[in-house]
């Protein structure tokens, strides 16, 4: 991610010199471009979220998860054909899938037990994702064939790939639904009724093991669709996984663990800081940054900027 | 009594079976095996200090390892000492990290502990890929030849095996010390229940902060031993997330929390990855880290405790069924 992200704003650079008042062109653009790049990052993110505020656990697999919805949108395109429409949905139907699966035969068992094994449990399973993901399909970079939103758009002299702009309103739209789901719906209070108190919820006649499968499964779908959504406008190889992991522990860091819209606000904050400090201090730096805030947050407000404690 | 006999005939067997064992497989290659066991054994036994008695799992513990291996070829690289002089300043600098992390994160829950720890690592690796003085990606490289002992550069492995094995010793004899004194037992009840041990009275936050700086001190030890025998660093054979990541693995696999689990986690790892490399060549690193995280999930999933847990309850009933039969 690091080196094309900095490709970009090069070649952002040199179009819009050709225009007027090109430095304030120039900002703009990294800034609308950081922006829809944070907004795929909002909707990874709420799905670590969710886990956080239903079960107070973190998930160490969920860049992984982003990683896996990439390659399966890739996989779709290529033996299947179809649209965005066709990989976005196939990509969260199948991380649904695994993350219903991860949550019955793995989390169910350890949430219980010590923390060692809380932890253990998905960092291993990043690990046995990551580098079955290297083994099949190679530590190269890959990105979509050109799907049907290739093209650029010129929008008053910013120029922006009309697969950036879906992606990021797609994503952005998501996150609210996932929002309003759970703030505005009967299976959203009973999600959140569970995480309250499981036993109650029990009584009330909710099965909690039911609503923390559902629970795993929007959680890993959201992930595997904010992957489809990365896909069409960038390149990855199965190391970004890593790099998303961690950005959603900034993210909701930042944005409050357990809050959907939280992660919605910093999602794009940390975007937009992301494409800020490529730009102006070099590629390399962006993650730096972003970590920095991250260990700088946990010493300052560990329940999050924007979080209640 | 009688298991407390053969318990020390075994140990003492043992360890003289690792006296020997460079003296009987006199080839290399095997030398060579038994310093990466020792190296393994060495870190996981120091993560195991804070990861298994207290409970905070690290997993982000190779910015302690990088730290202990990146000073002393800096103190040749900058001034020409002998690399040996830079492992005080690795653990110095090691300790100071671990107060800075620990103070924040655990007052927390174990979590944050966790996340810090891995994002801290990363954020150190990156930094040190771009810092020119630190050689940036391309590392730093030790003395060639040694200009004198002192530099501790032997061909052989046979020296390098001996003084890993000192430290382990050591390292060893601190745990088995603080096992059974008050330390020890303020950890085993944090990990307990955080809780019931403050409500006891324990200083739970001193206690985990102690806990993790004397494993970072020891961890940054085992990364300058590392680089003592390699004689060369970059950021990913320092601060790479592979190298928590095997920590992790050999002590849990063993039995976290237990004074001779990692040891025996290694005993199993250290030969499994030799053979796995040796069986599929090049491509087979990919395949050791897909076994290594199948390995942690089916440890976290059906024996947390590691095979020491394992062979305390199986053990018994195996033993039963052979003196029926």
């Amino acid at each position: 991610m690091a080196n094309c992200n900095g490709r970009w704003a090069a070649r952002r650079r040199s179009e819009a010199q050709d225009e007027l008042g090109a430095d304030s062109m120039v900002v703009l653009q990294v800034v609308v471009g950081g922006l829809l790049l944070g907004a795929i990052y909002a909707l990874f993110s709420s799905g670590l979220t969710l886990i956080w505020g239903m079960m107070n656990f973190i998930n160490f697999a969920h860049g992984e998860f982003v990683m896996l919805g990439m390659y399966v949108a890739l996989l779709v395109v290529v033996w299947l054909g179809g649209g965005p429409a066709v990989f976005g949905l196939a990509a969260a139907v199948a991380l649904f899938a695994l993350g219903v699966a991860v949550y019955l035969s793995l989390i169910r068992h350890v949430i219980q037990a010590p923390m060692l094994a809380q932890i253990l449990s998905t960092f291993g399973l990043a690990l046995l994702l990551r580098y079955t993901a290297f083994w099949i399909f190679s530590a190269n970079f890959v990105s979509l064939p050109q799907t049907s939103l290739g093209g650029t758009l010129n929008l008053g002299g910013i120029f922006l790939p009309v697969a950036q702009l879906v992606a990021g309103a797609v994503a952005i739209a998501l996150t609210l639904a996932l929002h309003l789901l759970l703030t505005r719906t009967r299976v959203g209070s009973m999600l959140l009724a569970v995480a309250e108190d499981r036993t109650a919820a029990m009584l009330m006649g909710i099965r909690p093991d039911r609503m923390q499968a559902l629970a795993w499964g929007l959680s890993a779908g959201a992930a595997g669709i904010a992957g489809a959504l990365m896909a069409t406008a960038y390149p990855w190889s199965p190391s970004v996984g890593e790099t998303f992991g961690l950005i959603a522990f900034v993210v909701v860091a930042l944005g409050g663990f357990g809050s959907v819209l939280g992660s919605l606000y910093a999602g794009l904050i940390i975007g937009l800081i992301q494409a800020v400090s490529a730009f102006w201090l070099g590629a390399i730096y962006k993650d730096i940054v972003v970590y920095g805030l991250f260990v700088a947050l946990l010493w300052l407000r560990p329940q999050g900027l924007m979080g209640k404690a | 009594m009688l298991w407390q006999v053969r318990g020390r005939a075994g140990l003492g067997l043992f360890a003289a079976a690792l006296l020997l064992y460079p003296i009987i497989f006199s080839g290399p290659f095997y030398r060579d095996i038994g310093v990466t066991f020792l190296l393994a054994a060495i870190s996981a036994s120091a993560w195991n200090i804070v990861g298994g008695y207290a409970g905070q799992v690290s997993v982000g513990h190779s910015m302690f390892f990088g730290l202990g291996a990146y000073a002393p070829l800096m103190v040749y690289t900058w001034w020409g000492w002998p690399p040996m002089a830079g492992i005080p300043a690795g653990i110095l600098l090691s300790v100071g990290l671990a107060v800075a992390i620990g103070v924040p994160t655990l007052r927390l829950t174990g979590h944050y502990f966790s996340m810090a720890t891995i994002a801290v690592a990363e954020l150190i690796r990156i930094s040190v890929g771009t810092w020119a003085l630190v050689g940036a990606a391309i590392g730093l490289q030790g003395p060639a030849t040694a200009r004198g002992w002192w530099d501790l550069t032997f061909r052989s492995e046979l020296p390098y095996y001996y003084i890993f094995l000192a430290v382990l010793a050591v390292l060893l004899s601190v745990t088995a010390a603080f096992e059974r004194r008050r330390f020890g037992f303020y950890l085993r009840a944090i990990k307990a229940s955080e809780r019931a041990a403050r409500s006891l009275g324990v200083p739970v936050r001193e206690t985990k902060l102690k806990a993790l700086v004397l494993s970072a001190a020891f961890t940054a030890v085992a990364g300058s031993l590392y680089v003592l025998k390699t004689g060369f660093i970059d950021p990913d054979s320092g601060f790479g997330i592979i190298i928590s990541v095997q920590m992790v693995i050999v002590a849990a696999l063993g039995g976290a929390g237990t004074l001779f689990g990692p040891v025996v986690g290694a005993l199993i790892l250290i030969p499994l990855q030799t053979a796995t490399n040796t069986w599929f060549g090049g491509g087979g690193s990919g395949l050791t880290y897909i076994l290594y995280g199948g390995i942690i999930v089916v440890i976290a999933r059906f024996e947390p405790g590691g095979l020491f847990e394992m062979w305390r309850r199986v053990g018994p009933r195996l033993r039963n069924r052979f003196h029926a039969a």
